[in-house]
């Protein structure tokens, strides 16, 4: 027999896309931001994580021309008209690649690993690519 | 429990694919169901019908398709990840349909878990 589950709240529901990766030697990053932009029509709560080199996402100054491959990063600075303002970006993993808030294209909450894991807790649907 | 898949993984070189086919499978031997699988990136491979794996091995995608079948579970494949690797409706096998990424949040808002496999 199979257990009901309690039943949630209807409303929106908390979604978190989680960017492990670096933005251009997989196809996942600008994919989770596809994710992230369907999501907020739909009216949920959306945020975003970076974790590992998935924080070079986010990295100012970002040139793909040699790559032939569209440079998506500008479009995070639009999220806001998307109301999506979450975006999470874990400390150890800015700290380990000499980065900090001030090399990212967008204001981001830094955050320890544990901090991060609570927020993961909290959410409804966590997409990780 | 209401199950959400979402199959980010290519059939054949990750086990990720067959793992929520596995997955799946189980979830609804115990009585679960699983209303929607939604195949993104490189997953969406797993709907062309015109696969054909060695004789001695499992066809992934003609599994997915009976077992759709068998309990009417929704196989959408994201339609921009689709097109970019030439899958189309004139190749879709059975049981499978090409819609846009709404259908995965819609799962997501509907499904009480939603289960990701990737690489």
């Amino acid at each position: 027999m199979v257990e009901p589950v309690q039943s949630k709240k209807s409303g929106p529901k908390k979604f978190m896309l989680v960017n492990r990766r670096a933005p251009h030697g997989t196809i996942y990053a600008l994919e989770a931001l596809e994710v992230v932009l369907i999501a907020a029509t739909f009216d949920q709560d959306v945020s975003m994580a970076f974790l590992d080199d998935g924080v070079y996402v986010l990295v100012k100054g970002q040139k793909t021309t040699g790559l032939e491959i569209k440079n998506f990063s500008p479009t995070f600075r639009a999220l806001d008209d998307y109301d999506v303002n979450k975006l999470y970006v874990e400390r150890q993993s800015l700290e380990q690649r000499g980065l900090d808030a001030d090399s990212l294209l967008v204001p981001v909450q830094v955050l320890d690993a544990k901090q991060l894991g609570e927020l993961m807790a909290q959410q409804d649907v966590v997409l990780s690519f | 429990m209401k199950i959400g898949i979402l199959v980010s993984a290519g059939p054949y070189t990750h086990q990720a694919n067959d793992s929520a086919y596995q997955f799946a499978k189980a979830a609804l031997a115990k009585g679960h169901t699983v209303e929607r699988v939604f195949f993104y990136h490189d997953g969406v491979n797993t709907a062309n019908r015109l696969t054909e794996p060695p004789q001695d091995d499992r066809n992934v995608t003609s599994r997915w398709s009976s077992l759709a079948a068998q309990f009417k579970i929704d196989l959408v494949v994201c339609v921009a990840a689709a097109l970019r690797r030439g899958i189309k409706d004139q190749i879709l096998a059975p049981g499978f349909r090409i819609s846009g990424l709404g259908q995965l949040i819609e799962s997501g808002m509907k499904a009480d878990r939603l289960v990701v496999f990737g690489d």
